[in-house]
């Protein structure tokens, strides 16, 4: 990214051409530039996803709408939520912490940059087959379907009798090879983390965003494999006539439910712990404090690790377990909002007393506690199985998880886009359009989500194409709609942002923020080999030692 | 940045971490192992479920010999590594090709065994809940193991071109943990299939 034009007395030396600079960006495995290749990847399919969420509202402006029909609307949501779980939330939550990682301990890359461009290539290849299916896939209705079975791919609804043709297929390809790739990525941050720290950096002086990718990429390593290992299963069924899912033979579908749930609800985690990490670096910074608690965070995010484990089956509520399952699924649902409200409480207590400065990425960070504060509650809500069976498969369901996925983790993206791009790229970007963004999207996020609740409490169920009138739903439905609009116009602000201000924006030095941690102790964007000699910490704010030599933290760790 | 005092000199030397091609070993294996369990689930949770078919009990014969051949492949694999730590390559070469030879040992008797099964038995993969699960697990077992001798044969052709000494033992060290993951999931797949299953 650093400028290749060199003077030297009287001759110049030109820029490499942009096919030569193409194949450095294909060939690398720098991990600042896998890094921003995620990210890129990752901001593109969540446009594309969000035009698929427009498709979906449109179609759901007002009853008996016919924008779409019932077959493209499966696909629209099948393909919603497949592309913004496996291909634009993970991929940005991955390139931050690849990019981030070995900045923050001291590295001069991850512990295995080969494997690392693998991950990225075969995560990449996975989203892209994915989208080949509308072309590629044949199903019931003719040449070029995309997956229309939901992102749970539940059975029987896959068996090669309900599910013909290769829409499923794609689907099940695409996230299995786009979940080896996570997985080496796991392995990667793990051993990055426990290998090659810089000297003095102890774990317990670690930042928290080091410690909670390694909670995270730990997580990864056990929570997509049990999916992997399902679509194996299924591969089974329908190519090699398998029976793991198929009620004919014994088999039970609910196996699949299980299993996939196994996956699912850690990996909501998965996604959720890197914002966690996002915040824990930002709010600090902007509240001039240091982190609230810095041992007790850990603790929590450890904790929220393991019970993540152990709740799954509150997806499945309405399946007919025993009251005894339900129970216990209800009680650890339950419990894992202790440790999840002790990090709120944290971060509050960060803020508190301290000189807050509101730019663009602190106001996102107060968006996110503000937000992710009520979905835990509405989640709280759903733990209780007797109220779950009135609200499951409803739109309070899609309204609660919304509001964790957008409210939580899209903010908390933005947050971090903003807190880190004058670091990537070396330029600041505009406040003026970073505020237009925000509030844009915050109004259009909360007129949305929070009116969802409403048609879910009235009974209005999830996945269908379109709806009675006279229901109560009409008018909630409308506005919803046209809060995605709203949303849609503040992210073409904010990529309008990225790209003005990465040609316009004032130039960054090395620590436009005045923060910390050792990635702001480089320039803007850092070197290939990122530090020029391997630096030695004594505390955990190594940067505010060197600028308060006369009152460093060392003292009192 | 060498602006930053070193508070600790003697930080620098004493600065150990763990190494980082065990760490990342024991992470696929633990990865790996989650993959295992989940089929091990479904092997349990389907057993004596299925309508129709062969049951283990009429067909399943405990491969004794084959377990044995498996098992010792990991004493040789171990004994090779600690060899070649010591540079005594002639003496590494020598048990890693047993290694090798014990490991091809197995999935042969795995292909016999599958050979009798569906030809004799008539059981396959679509023919029951057994069949389903019985294959998947020990295929995926199997699988493995293929792939672990690949790894190995690797090393065993750039040992035999000289080109294995001292300076790889690290490597083989590395390889050598993925063979005992592997040996130690057929134990539980043993103890599943052949032991509790029938």
């Amino acid at each position: 990214m650093s400028s290749n034009v060199i003077t030297v007395s009287g001759m110049q030396i030109e820029e490499r051409p942009w096919l030569d600079a193409l194949q450095r960006w294909l060939t690398t495995v720098d991990h600042k530039r896998l890094g921003i290749l995620y990210i890129a990847y990752g901001l593109s399919f969540l446009l594309v996803a969000g035009v698929e969420a427009v498709i979906i509202r449109i179609q759901l402006m007002r009853p008996h709408n016919n924008f779409v029909s019932p077959q493209v609307f499966n696909r629209m949501f099948t393909m919603h939520s497949t592309t913004m779980v496996f291909f634009a939330a993970m991929p940005i939550l991955f390139g931050f912490s690849n990019y981030l990682v070995p900045l923050m301990i001291g590295a001069r890359d991850m512990a295995f940059p080969r494997l690392n461009a693998f991950s990225f290539w075969l995560s990449a290849l996975g989203g892209l087959l994915l989208y080949f299916s509308f072309i590629g896939g044949s199903g019931l209705y003719g040449a070029g379907s995309a997956p229309d079975v939901g992102w749970w791919a539940y059975a029987p609804l896959t068996a090669r009798a309900f599910s013909p043709g290769h829409s499923t297929d794609y689907w099940t390809l695409s996230v299995l090879v786009s979940g080896f790739g996570t997985v080496g990525t796991g392995i990667n941050i793990i051993a990055t983390i426990l290998c090659m720290r810089c000297p003095g950096m102890t774990l317990n002086r670690m930042p928290l965003l080091a410690w909670l990718n390694l909670v995270m990429a730990g997580m990864v390593l056990i929570a997509i494999t049990p999916l992997s290992a399902a679509q194996i299963m299924l591969l089974v069924d329908r190519y090699l006539g398998g029976h793991f899912f198929d009620a004919q033979a014994g088999g039970a579908p609910v196996l699949w439910m299980h299993f996939f749930w196994i996956f699912g609800h850690p990996e909501v985690y998965i996604l959720i712990i890197p914002c966690f990490a996002f915040m824990s670096e930002i709010i600090p910074v902007f509240s001039r404090k240091p982190i609230f608690g810095y041992p007790v965070m850990v603790a929590a995010t450890v904790c929220i690790g393991f019970i993540s484990m152990s709740v799954w089956a509150h997806h499945m509520f309405t399946v007919g377990m025993s009251s005894y399952a339900n129970s216990f699924f209800t009680f650890t649902t339950m419990v894992i909002g202790v440790p999840t409200g002790i990090k709120i409480f944290n971060w509050l207590g960060t803020m508190w007393g301290g000189r807050l400065q509101f730019k663009v990425p602190m106001l996102f960070c107060i968006g996110f506690l503000f937000q992710f504060l009520i979905a835990g509650l509405t989640g709280i809500m759903l733990a209780c199985a007797a109220f779950g069976w009135q609200l499951s498969l409803s739109y309070f369901v899609v309204a609660h998880f919304h509001y964790t996925l957008v409210g939580g983790v899209v903010f908390a993206i933005f947050a971090a886009i903003y807190y880190w791009y004058p670091k990537m790229t070396g330029r600041m970007t505009s406040e003026r359009l970073g505020k237009w963004h925000f509030w844009l999207f915050l109004i259009g996020f909360h007129l949305t989500f929070d009116l969802m609740h409403f048609p879910g409490m009235l009974g209005m169920p999830r996945r269908i194409y379109t709806y009675e009138p006279g229901r109560g739903w009409d008018m909630f439905n409308f506005l919803i709609s046209i809060g995605a609009f709203i949303q849609a116009i503040a992210v073409l602000v904010f990529v309008a942002n990225l790209v003005i201000s990465y040609f316009k924006g004032d130039k960054a030095g090395n620590d436009p923020w005045d923060a910390w941690t050792l990635e702001w102790s480089v320039s803007s964007p850092p070197p290939e080999y990122n530090f020029a000699s391997i630096p030695t910490v004594a505390s955990r704010r190594p940067l505010w030692d060197l600028k308060h030599p006369e009152d460093p933290d060392s003292r009192y760790e | 940045m060498s602006a930053i005092a070193n508070p600790f000199p003697q930080a620098s030397a004493s600065w150990r971490l763990p190494d980082r091609g065990k760490i990342a070993m024991s992470c696929l294996i633990l990865a790996e192992s989650a993959i295992f369990t989940i089929f091990v689930v479904a092997y349990l949770f389907y057993v004596g479920k299925s309508l129709s078919g062969p049951t283990p009990r009429d067909v399943l014969e405990t491969p004794i010999f084959y377990t044995i051949c498996l098992l010792s492949s990991s004493l040789t694999i171990h004994l090779a590594a600690k060899l070649l730590v010591r540079d005594k390559v002639g003496s590494f070469l020598f048990l890693w090709l047993l290694t090798f030879a014990l490991g091809g040992l197995f999935l042969y008797g795995t292909g016999k065994e599958w050979h009798k099964l569906i030809y004799v038995d008539g059981l396959t993969i679509s023919t029951n809940l057994f069949g389903t699960t019985y294959y998947s697990l020990v295929g995926l077992h199997a699988f493995h193991v293929t792939v672990g001798l690949f790894m190995i044969l690797i090393v065993a052709i750039c040992a035999l071109a000289g080109r294995v000494g001292v300076e790889q033992a690290h490597r083989v060290e590395v390889l050598s943990m993925y063979w005992h993951f592997v040996d130690v999931v057929w134990v539980v797949v043993f103890t599943v299939v052949y032991v509790v299953g029938r």
